[in-house]
Order: C-alpha cells, then structure tokens, then sequence
C-alpha cells in the first residue's frame, strides 16, 4: 500500500513537470489555457490523493479550490475575456521555442539536484514532491519571462503557484495551506479582474525597465 | 496582561474596522478626517505598546524589542502621510485626477495596506507573516493603478508581477523552512511559529536552511526593493499617488526588510548554517552602486527619489549584513532615518509636482525663490538624504563606514565610492531644481507644511542629540540582531 500511495503521488507531481513543459511550447492562447485547465485538474488529483494518503481532510478544500477555481472558472472567464478584448489569438515569445525548452530542461535538472541534494534527511514522499514543485515553479517562471503578452503571463504565474501548492502539501501536516490557497485564488482572481477591468491587451510588452523607461521619455 | 493583548489588538483592529467604514461613507472631508483619526489611534494604541506588560508570545501574535521598533516607525509615518495626504487628495479632487468614487477605494485600501504592514510585523507565525506582506503588496498595487493612465497601469501591471514573483519565491522558502522544522518540532502549527522555530534552530537540517533562505531573500528582497529585483520600485514611486509613494519607501519597503531579518536571525541560531552576512552585503552593495549611477539619468523628480530609496536600501541592508552590535545598530538608525527623511521628501515633492503640474525635473527651477517653505524644505531633505551633516542619517552613515573600516577596509571602498556617487547626484539634480531661474507655475502652494517639518525636525533632532533610553534600546536590538 506505501508503495503505491508513493507511486501514484510521484506520477501525478512527474505528470504535472511534464504538463509545465507542454506550457513552453504552445503558441495558440485558447491551446495555452486548455494545457493550463488540464494543469490544474492534475494538480486537483494531486492534491486530493496527498489528502488521502496523509489523512487530512482540510486538503480536499483545497483540491476542491483548484478543480472549480483554477481548472474551470479561470480559463472559462480568460476565453472570454480574450473574445471581448479582441486579444491576439497567438502568442508572441521574447525567446523561441527550442532554447526555452533547452532551458526548462535546465531548470529542471537544477531543481532536481539542488532539492534531492539538500533534503537528504526527509521523507523520500516528501522530497520528491519538493523538487518536482521547484521544477513546476521554474518552469512557471520560465513561461512569465518568454511571454510578452498579459494573459499569458498570468497563465505563467498562475502554473507558479500551482507549484506551490504541490510544495505546500507535499509537506506533510503544513498549517495553514488551505488559507494560503484561498489567498492565491484572490491573487489570481485579482489578476484576472485587472486584465479585464483596465483592458490589458498587448501593451505590456515586456516586464523590463526600458520600455517604461523610454514610454515617460527619461531614456534618450 | 489583558490590557496588552488589548493593545496589540487594537493596533490591527482600528485599521480594519476604519477600511470598512471609510468604504462605505462618501464625502472628501469627512474620509479624510477619519482617516487621519483612524491613524492617529493606530500610532497611540502602538505607543502604549511600550509602557505596557508585553502579553506571551501566542501561536499568532508577537510582541519583542524588535517589531515595538517597527510598529511605533511605522504607525508614525501612517499618521503624516494620512496628514499630507489629505491635502494632497484635495488637490487632486480639484483637478480631477480622482473621483469620489475612487477616494472612498483609496481611503479604504490606505487603511487595508496599514492592516497587512502591523499585521506583517506582530506576526509570530512566519505563514501569517507571508500572508500579511502579501495583502499590504496588494494595496500598494492597487493604488499605485489608481490614475489608470497608460503609464500608471503599466507600473502597477509591473509591480504586481514582479512583486507576485517576489512573493512566490518567498512562500517557497517558508514552506522549506517549515520542511527543515518538521523533523524537530513535529507536525503541525508550532512548527511554523517564529519563537518556537528560534528556540530549536540550532538542531535544523542547515542545508534545507540554507537554500530556503536564499528563496527567502530572494522573495522577501524583492519588496525590499534589491538589485537585481528592484525594476518595479520606481514605476511605482513615479505613477501612484504621491502618498503612496512616500508609504512605499518610508513603510512597504521596512516590512519586507523586517521579514528577511527575522530570518537572518534565524540562521543565525544555527552553528552549521551558512552565514547569511556575505549574500546581503553583496546584495546590498549592489544596489547602492547601481542606484547610486541611475541616480544621474533621472529626469523625473519622483523617479530620482525612488532610485534614492533603493540606494538607501541597499546601505541598511549592507549594514544588517555587516552584522555585529555596531553595524545592526547604525543600520536599525539609518532605517529609522530614511523611513522619516524619505517620507518628509515624498510631502515636499507631492505639493512641488502638483503646483507645478509636472514631475520631470527640467520643468521645475528656482523654488526657493518662488516657493521658499517648500523649496527650503527640499533642500534640507536633500541634504538629509544625501548624509551631510548635521542631520541624523550622516550619522548612521558614518557609523556604517566606520564599522565597516574597522572590519573590511576593503569592503569600505565601494561602500564611500556609492555614497559620494549619489551625494554627487542628488546635489546635481538639487541646484537646478531648488535654485536659479525660475521656471513654471509660480502660484501659492496650499499645503500642509506640519507633516514635513515634523519629519525633518525629528531627523535633525536625532542627528544632534539622540535620547539615552532609545540608544538603550537600539543597541539591545542590535544584539539580538547577532
């Protein structure tokens, strides 16, 4: 029964790596937003077995947050949003495809010796979790930084913390988690609200300092 | 023993209930007055934290010689600028930058980002201190928004990614640092909770602590305004309120900085541990110099200020760095200054940008001329900032270079190298905008002067005579800063 509780906790945090990387590489904004639904209903899974398995029921709200939340409310609403604001259905990448994959597999191999290396003494559960969460939060990075456009950096940011709520469960007994999953949908809904709201569409080019720098017309 | 939980309560209750009735209730006058009133009794109820009994240490709540510091800093500043900002938001009603409908929001959201700072600073549980920055960096976001021009959008757009990143990072590293206690403390939420986490620190796994504070420095160093991570500081500080901006530098950036000291603390219990003293003075120094060399670019004025608080920043986190009683004692002062000095400028720049109807610095000339009381108090700002004498941040630098001569004399170079550099930038940027011809809106300024002056007198006041009990104080503080 360990065996398998630990086999399945471990394919569905490698299941979630992998969903990560299928992030990297779509260049179709609705593509991006099924891939990150599907994102979400894994890391659901993920959750709600680590609930089972450590038998702690208030996990399951938090599996429930990010079934209804994050894998259906979110990407409905950004659908539409993108419909209404008329947004650009293709992504513009600052980085193309082969060197971004080339350095999520990078920061993957980076989590990877860097957790299993430093968390020798925990339970091998709770270590494997931890690096693949880093992997997951990396990559999530990795996707905020080679998209120039607003909705898919939210995606990005939002894999990010998908990341570490698999961190946060993963660490067996942590208080609080539910709280701070409740906190980070408010983030998010945030977010979200603002994209909309002040109709956000390709202008935030970038996140660099120039841009803005030359827009107030200190740089000449 | 009640009447101190009663304190601490009252110190995150009058801020919460005050959103909640500013929220509803319309009309300028009125909000601005129970905004000022809602501060006033946040300062006192952090006042009598020091003459009361400290209440115990609760699995939530935190009452020490070091966050009294910080609450009192903090609670104070809130006070002036809910002062300032109400003439300023008048201002800005008259011109029509605000509606009514989005001062009621401002207001609210003024007295919410109070709430998530005192919270941030009596947390005892370092899950609730997370969640606190979080909600006083989402205010901040907020607010800066609130024109919603193009550039005003973009520099909150910025922030919130940035600053969500910043958090992201730090949240991971306390869920490590959660993980390093697990094995010691056991499951469940005294593994979380900051005195209990101090007294054990010396059995944790060093190498899962080590990497969460790197995570932590990372996130919490991000708020804190530190080069590399500190591109979202002055779109910040230029596109908001200016306010805002004077909370920003003088308070958000204070709480950020109070969370990676409780950590550095915290690594410093254990024997085995890195030492977190070189990645800060790195850090630190880095940010001095870089900001100290933008300082020369900026041609908008509250841009020059902002990149002044990363240099700043960068000083007292070099300091903390340092380590040892002397250096924890100059950059605890440096922090009190700057939060004082800095706010005092941001009151002084809020009024110049609204008479003259413009930020960038080759527009505004000659103020002592056309506006003595606000072109003088500039210039004493300034002055203050840039750390001559007698003002009280010369003092803290100088006890900063100092100690650092006496430890690392080579460490000492780059450390004058960056302050002159900036001394040098500021007084550029000072003689074209306070003296010569000058230029622009010439009309009476109707400001509340009493904000500044009081800012700048307690500076000077500090920079001549510092009170026995307070250096008491801040060099216990020091030591138990390690």
């Amino acid at each position: 029964m360990h065996n398998l509780a630990f086999d399945i906790a471990h394919l569905l945090a490698g299941g979630l790596v992998l969903i990560s990387f299928m992030m990297l590489y779509q260049d179709r904004l609705y593509a991006l937003l099924n891939i990150f639904a599907l994102h979400a209903v894994v890391l659901a899974a993920s959750v709600a077995w680590q609930a089972f398995i450590q038998n702690a029921p208030h996990l399951y709200v938090t599996a429930a947050i990010a079934l209804v939340f994050k894998a259906i409310v979110i990407p409905v609403a950004l659908h539409r949003i993108i419909k209404q604001l008329g947004i650009h259905r293709d992504i513009e990448t600052a980085v193309s495809i082969g060197p971004t994959m080339l350095a999520g597999m990078g920061l993957v191999a980076l989590s990877m010796v860097l957790m299993l290396r430093v968390t020798g003494a925990a339970d091998p559960l709770a270590r494997e979790d931890l690096a693949f969460a880093l992997s997951v939060v990396l990559l999530g990075l990795l996707v905020m930084v080679t998209r120039r456009n607003a909705v898919s950096q939210v995606v990005g940011f939002m894999s990010l913390e998908n990341g570490l709520v698999l961190a946060a469960t993963g660490a067996k007994g942590m208080p609080l988690v539910v709280e701070i999953s409740v906190a980070f949908s408010i983030l998010i809904a945030f977010i979200v609200i603002g994209v909309f709201l002040f109709r956000i569409r390709e202008r935030f080019d970038t996140v660099d300092v120039g841009a803005l720098d030359e827009f107030r017309g200190e740089r000449r | 023993m009640t009447a101190a939980s009663d304190a601490v309560a009252w110190v995150l209750l009058i801020p919460i209930c005050a959103a909640a009735t500013l929220a509803a209730l319309p009309g300028y006058r009125l909000t601005a007055g129970i905004n000022i009133l809602a501060s006033l009794g946040t300062l006192l109820a952090a006042l009598s934290l020091f003459v009361i009994e400290r209440p115990q240490p609760g699995q939530y709540l935190l009452i020490d010689d070091l966050n009294i510091v910080f609450i009192v800093l903090n609670t104070f500043v809130g006070f002036t600028t809910s002062v300032f900002s109400a003439s300023y938001i008048a201002h800005e009603l008259e011109t029509g930058r605000l509606t009514p409908g989005y001062l009621r929001f401002y207001h609210a959201m003024y007295q919410v980002m109070m709430f998530g700072m005192n919270l941030a600073f009596v947390s005892n549980n370092i899950g609730l201190m997370w969640v606190a920055v979080e909600i006083a960096t989402l205010t901040t976001v907020l607010m800066v928004g609130i024109y919603r021009t193009h550039a005003a959008l973009e520099a909150a757009w910025k922030y919130f990614i940035l600053g969500s990143v910043g958090i992201a990072l730090a949240l991971f590293g306390t869920i490590l640092v959660y993980m390093a206690a697990l094995p010691v403390i056991g499951e469940g939420l005294d593994a979380m909770v900051w005195t209990v986490l101090i007294s054990r620190a010396a059995t944790f796994d060093p190498a899962l602590l080590n990497v969460a504070f790197i995570f932590l420095l990372l996130g919490y160093g991000t708020k804190v305004g530190l080069a590399p991570l500190h591109a979202w500081l002055p779109d910040a500080h230029a596109e908001g309120p200016t306010p805002i901006s004077a909370v920003l530098s003088g308070l958000l950036l204070n709480v950020a900085l109070y969370a990676v000291l409780r950590f550095k603390i915290l690594l410093a219990v254990n024997p085995d541990a890195i030492s977190p003293g070189p990645l800060m003075v790195t850090m630190g120094l880095t940010s001095l110099l870089f900001a100290a060399f933008m300082l020369y670019r900026r041609r908008d004025i509250k841009r020059l200020f902002a990149y002044s608080s990363i240099e700043h920043m960068g000083i007292i986190v070099f300091a903390f760095g340092m380590g040892g009683p002397l250096a924890n004692f100059a950059g605890l002062l440096h922090m009190v200054m700057h939060s004082l000095t800095k706010s005092g400028i941001f009151y002084a720049v809020g009024h110049i940008t609204q008479v003259k109807g413009t930020q960038r610095i080759a527009n505004i000339r000659g103020l002592t001329e056309t506006h003595p009381a606000l072109g003088w108090s500039l210039v004493i700002g300034v002055v203050a900032i840039a750390g001559l004498p007698p003002l009280g941040i010369f003092m803290s630098e100088f006890l900063i270079v100092s100690s650092t001569f006496a430890r690392q004399p080579l460490l000492a170079i780059p450390l004058v190298f960056g302050l002159l550099l900036a001394f040098g930038a500021l007084f550029l940027r000072l003689t074209s905008l306070a003296f010569g011809e000058p230029r622009g809106n010439a009309a009476p300024a109707d400001a509340s002067y009493l904000p500044m002056f009081a800012h700048f007198a307690l500076v000077l006041t500090a920079g001549i005579y510092l009170p026995g009990p307070l250096v008491v104080w801040f060099q216990h503080v020091a030591n138990l800063l390690g």
